[in-house]
């Protein structure tokens, strides 16, 4: 493992049932960077990040093989526990999902109750929400249902409920794909400040927003990793031709 | 090669090649032109090079418009935007060789005031190589054929020596005969003209490579340009 890894995956193989949607598949993630995956639908881009906070098998029927290590240490070996792992490694999905029964203040607040954190909650708020650039909007509504928020502010709020939890990993599968181009912009935005506190793994299927983001892009294509390399040569002088087919728009 | 999934972005590409090579061919024409020109020692000709600039000009216009066009409908990622960046790269290289052959129209309309029609034999040579690197040049961006373009690169030191053995034959002349002394100036100009259409023929073909390869080799092979 490189010095500067933060995420290493060593042939990572996830099953459903007797089919493979994830190959063989190795990769490292440097620290403080944003790797983004790409790939047509069914390629494995949302199975791969879910294996990386062990989410994959939660499904019944699947399984994993090989290895995902942050700073060294297996995720899959034996005797981890993966409720831990979660709050090491955060994650955001497509459509925002607040708790639409709790509060602003509770969302944000909710992993840490649940892992029993102690500590200045008052604070942590503040600073998370600040962090998320969702402060200002929402300080003085703070015990509102978050299900009043827009669909923007909603994703922000679970960006932030994300980080309360201070996780080191943070995936995020089409984090913008159900916003507007404004509060994609901000999401966007906040990605490029989040990457200073943490390493970030993002699946797309935007690829313009993949070259503005990401540091690193991996092409995934029937659960095989095509191609891995920094996002400037992918999109501009891809090496593998499949790849080159595929964000030129030349597949099927 | 596999085509675009969308038929439309397809065509606007296959456009903007047909638009960038006619407007190379009419620039083609243009130096022979003038070429034939100085040769014939033709006012008529020149002044049809100088009408004809015209259109290459409107060419340029319009080729920037479409790749613009492309730029912002399609934002094109690798070998479809290096295409797109050589297109716009290529197109002022082009405009830049018509105004230049209606420079060498207005020097032949100089030298038709002057009584002699000699005319060097190395002038011919070095029209011959720089129409060959020019149409080259060309070919390969046709082509998509990077080994091309490299051949009309390494073709361009030979044109720059030819360019200096034509100025330094017209200097001795003009010390010789200082009452001719426009003639020959007009002549070295057009040496120079020529040389210059050669150095724009070797910028399109590094385009090409960047366009085929994705390899930048601007400013790397050691050749000197004004």
């Amino acid at each position: 493992m490189s010095e500067r890894s933060k995420l290493e995956v060593r042939h990572l193989t996830a099953w459903f049932g007797k089919t493979a949607a994830i190959k063989d598949v190795s990769l490292s993630v440097p620290a403080h960077t944003v790797l983004a995956i790409i790939g047509p639908s069914g390629c494995g881009k949302s199975t791969f990040i879910r294996c990386l906070n062990r989410m994959h098998e939660l499904t019944a029927g699947t399984r994993v093989e090989g290895s995902v290590l942050i700073e060294g240490e297996d995720l899959y070996a034996r005797g981890v526990d993966p409720v831990f792992i979660r709050r090491r490694v955060g994650m955001v999905f497509q459509r925002p999902n607040v708790f639409p029964t709790m509060s602003i203040r509770e969302n944000v607040l909710a992993g840490l109750r649940l892992n029993g954190v102690r500590g200045d909650h008052a604070s942590i708020l503040e600073d998370t929400l600040r962090r998320t650039a969702l402060w200002d909007e929402v300080k003085d509504r703070l015990d509102e249902s978050a299900v009043r928020l827009s669909g923007g502010q909603q994703q922000r709020l679970c960006i932030a409920r994300a980080i309360a939890v201070e996780p080191e990993v943070l995936l995020m599968d089409e984090p913008a794909s159900a916003l507007d181009p404004i509060a994609t912009a901000r999401i966007e935005e906040l990605i490029g400040e989040l990457k200073q506190g943490y390493t970030i793994v993002i699946v797309t299927h935007n690829m313009q927003q993949a070259v503005r983001i990401s540091d690193d892009t991996a092409f995934f294509y029937l659960g095989e990793l095509v191609e891995h390399g920094p996002t400037k040569q992918i999109f501009t002088t891809p090496r593998v031709p499949r790849t080159e087919d595929y964000v030129t728009g030349k597949f099927g | 090669m596999s085509v675009h999934t969308s038929k439309e972005f397809e065509r606007e590409l296959r456009t903007l090649r047909e638009r960038l090579l006619a407007m190379g061919g009419r620039a083609e024409q243009q130096i022979q032109r003038a070429i034939d020109a100085l040769r014939r020692r033709s006012d008529e000709l020149a002044d049809e090079v100088i009408r004809c600039d015209a259109a290459i000009d409107r060419d340029e216009v319009e080729i920037d418009e479409l790749a613009f066009l492309v730029l912002a409908r399609r934002q094109p990622v690798a070998s479809d935007l290096r295409f797109v960046m050589t297109a716009l790269k290529i197109v002022t290289d082009v405009e830049r060789i018509g105004d230049l052959a209606v420079n060498i129209a207005k020097r032949v309309r100089e030298l038709n005031r002057h009584p002699t029609e000699e005319v060097y034999g190395l002038m011919e040579q070095l029209a011959a190589l720089v129409m060959a690197a020019l149409r080259g040049a060309l070919d390969a961006f046709v082509h998509g054929d990077a080994d091309a373009a490299e051949r009309v690169i390494a073709g361009d030191p030979e044109i720059d020596v030819l360019n200096t053995d034509v100025i330094r034959a017209a200097l001795g002349a003009a010390s010789r005969e200082a009452h001719e002394v426009g003639r020959w100036l007009a002549l070295s100009s057009i040496s120079r003209y020529l040389e210059r259409i050669g150095d724009h023929s070797t910028n399109i073909a590094e385009m090409v490579i960047y366009s085929v390869r994705g390899r930048d080799v601007r400013h790397h092979h050691g050749g000197e340009q004004e």
